[in-house]
């Protein structure tokens, strides 16, 4: 237990780590491709600097704000909050915030930085479509992710995925205007810098390691949140019918994006269940286990 | 002099370990205490709602004269009943009983269950039967680490020294073990 937790600490600063050396690159590529490696690289790692320090307080306020989440109210939502304060007490941890996100698909999320600043954030869908003991299911597995400091890692991913995806998309729409001009009269040695080629290089992968990062540091904290939420709730039938019913429902997730898909307790994303070629290549990319495994796990216990 | 610098090393380690387990133990045992105060909060925050129910399920069934008494007696013996797990546990149970007879009424008399008030009462008392229990189910996994702690070396020689006692879980009486008969 303490040991998981010692473990998602140790991974929130790899992760802090692996971005700046993410952005890095991606500045020095810029550089390289413009002419001027080492002050892009400076820039760059100033800048993720700056994000990685406002992720580390802020993260959880813009994943909410991403998903447009809004505070649940203590009489419109009487049963949710009754069911997040008693699995508070079994888990001994103090209340998050409760919040509701208007969207038809059933899903749910939990972010922040440490059990005392948390919040756990459902959709209208979830609460409709999921009876009571279904619903304490879910909300003990985002508890798990408050208890094991999953949150912290996975939040700060949210900041930080989104600005490697954000800046690479914006990089590479800038080449085709500055930086992947064809030669010039004036122009002397730049259409023939090979490093150019490498930094191009550059800028095309790092969106693909930042989305394979955050599929690594995601999968199997699912599956070690559902364990954890059966030891609150004790009673494993419950989740399990939780995540037969999400499995069936096919609504996607509207709510979601790209840089906050790690966060939900159903990969809110299309192409999940994918077959023939591409199902390798999507699964290298999902953030989730699949769901029947997840379920036979719970079966297990 | 070398052999001097290792002594004082060993002391520190041996010091540091020493203070590590005490503190250990302290916050465990912290923490037992405050899950058991808890189940005490959570248990008369049910007593508390009684009253409201009771009033409630009168507007529309003052006839059933017999089920709300039992109620009432019920939560009475709960109010004087020892501070004890064993105590606690025994009034409660019966507690339990004269309520769940109380909301099968709700099946009886379809005004009352139709009334707003009475819905979330009801839905109020289940969850707070689920905060006892849960409230429980933290006391005994708090116990369990404490005394897990208390016996593991080498804590177990700071714990016997400083003589630590073992704590006791908090079980449900045989009454409670077998489910209650609902009688029609």
């Amino acid at each position: 237990m303490f040991e998981l937790i010692r473990s998602n600490k140790r991974r929130s600063l790899a992760l802090v780590a692996g971005f700046m050396f993410v952005v890095a690159l991606v500045g020095a590529a810029i550089g390289l491709v413009v002419g001027n490696g080492i002050l892009f690289t400076l820039i760059a790692l100033v800048f993720s600097g700056a994000v990685a320090f406002a992720s580390y307080w802020k993260a959880d306020k813009i994943a909410l704000r991403m998903s447009r989440a809004y505070l649940a109210s203590a009489v419109e939502y009487q049963r949710l909050h009754n069911l997040v304060e008693g699995l508070c007490i079994a888990a001994g941890l103090p209340k998050p915030g409760v919040y509701i996100i208007e969207d038809p698909a059933p899903n749910a999320f939990a972010t922040g930085r440490n059990p005392e600043h948390a919040a756990i954030a459902v959709t209208t869908g979830l609460l409709e479509k999921l009876n009571r003991v279904e619903l304490e299911g879910v909300v003990a597995h985002e508890l798990g992710h408050i208890k094991n400091y999953d949150i912290l890692v996975s939040t700060l991913a949210v900041t930080m995925v989104g600005t490697v995806a954000l800046l690479a998309d914006g990089a590479i729409r800038l080449m085709w205007w500055n930086g992947g001009r064809v030669a010039r009269r004036g122009d002397h040695d730049n259409g023939n810098n090979p490093l150019a080629y490498v930094g191009f290089a550059l800028l095309i992968v790092s969106p693909l390691i930042a989305k394979a990062m955050q599929a690594a540091i995601s999968r199997r904290r699912e599956t070690l949140a559902d364990v954890t939420a059966c030891q609150l709730t004790r009673y494993p039938p419950g989740l399990i019918s939780a995540l037969e019913k999400l499995q069936q429902d096919i609504t996607v997730t509207h709510s979601a994006s790209t840089a906050t898909a790690h966060l939900w307790i159903e990969q809110p994303m299309s192409g999940v269940g994918d077959q023939g070629k591409l199902r390798a290549v999507h699964q290298l990319f999902n953030t989730h286990p699949p769901l029947d495994e997840r379920i036979a796990l719970l079966r297990e216990l | 002099m070398i052999v001097l610098l290792l002594v004082i090393v060993g002391v520190v380690v041996i010091v540091a370990i020493i203070i590590g387990a005490y503190n250990g133990l302290i916050r465990r045992r912290n923490q037992i205490e405050n899950a058991w105060s808890q189940i005490d909060v959570q248990l008369k925050r049910r007593l508390d709602l009684i009253p409201n129910l009771v009033e409630t399920v009168k507007g529309y069934a003052a006839h059933e004269r017999e089920t709300l008494e039992a109620v009432i007696n019920a939560r009475n013996a709960a109010i004087q009943a020892p501070d004890t797990p064993a105590g606690q546990a025994g009034a409660n149970n019966m507690l339990e009983g004269a309520l769940g007879k109380l909301f099968a009424l709700g099946e009886a008399y379809p005004d009352l269950k139709a009334n707003q008030n009475f819905l979330q009462l009801q839905e109020e008392l289940t969850a707070t039967e689920g905060r006892v229990a849960y409230s429980r189910q933290f006391y005994n996994d708090s116990v369990l680490d404490y005394n897990n702690k208390l016996e593991q070396f080498p804590t177990v020689l700071l714990a016997k020294a400083m003589k630590f006692e073992r704590r006791e879980y908090f079980q449900a009486e045989e009454a409670a073990r077998t489910s209650p008969s609902v009688e029609f």
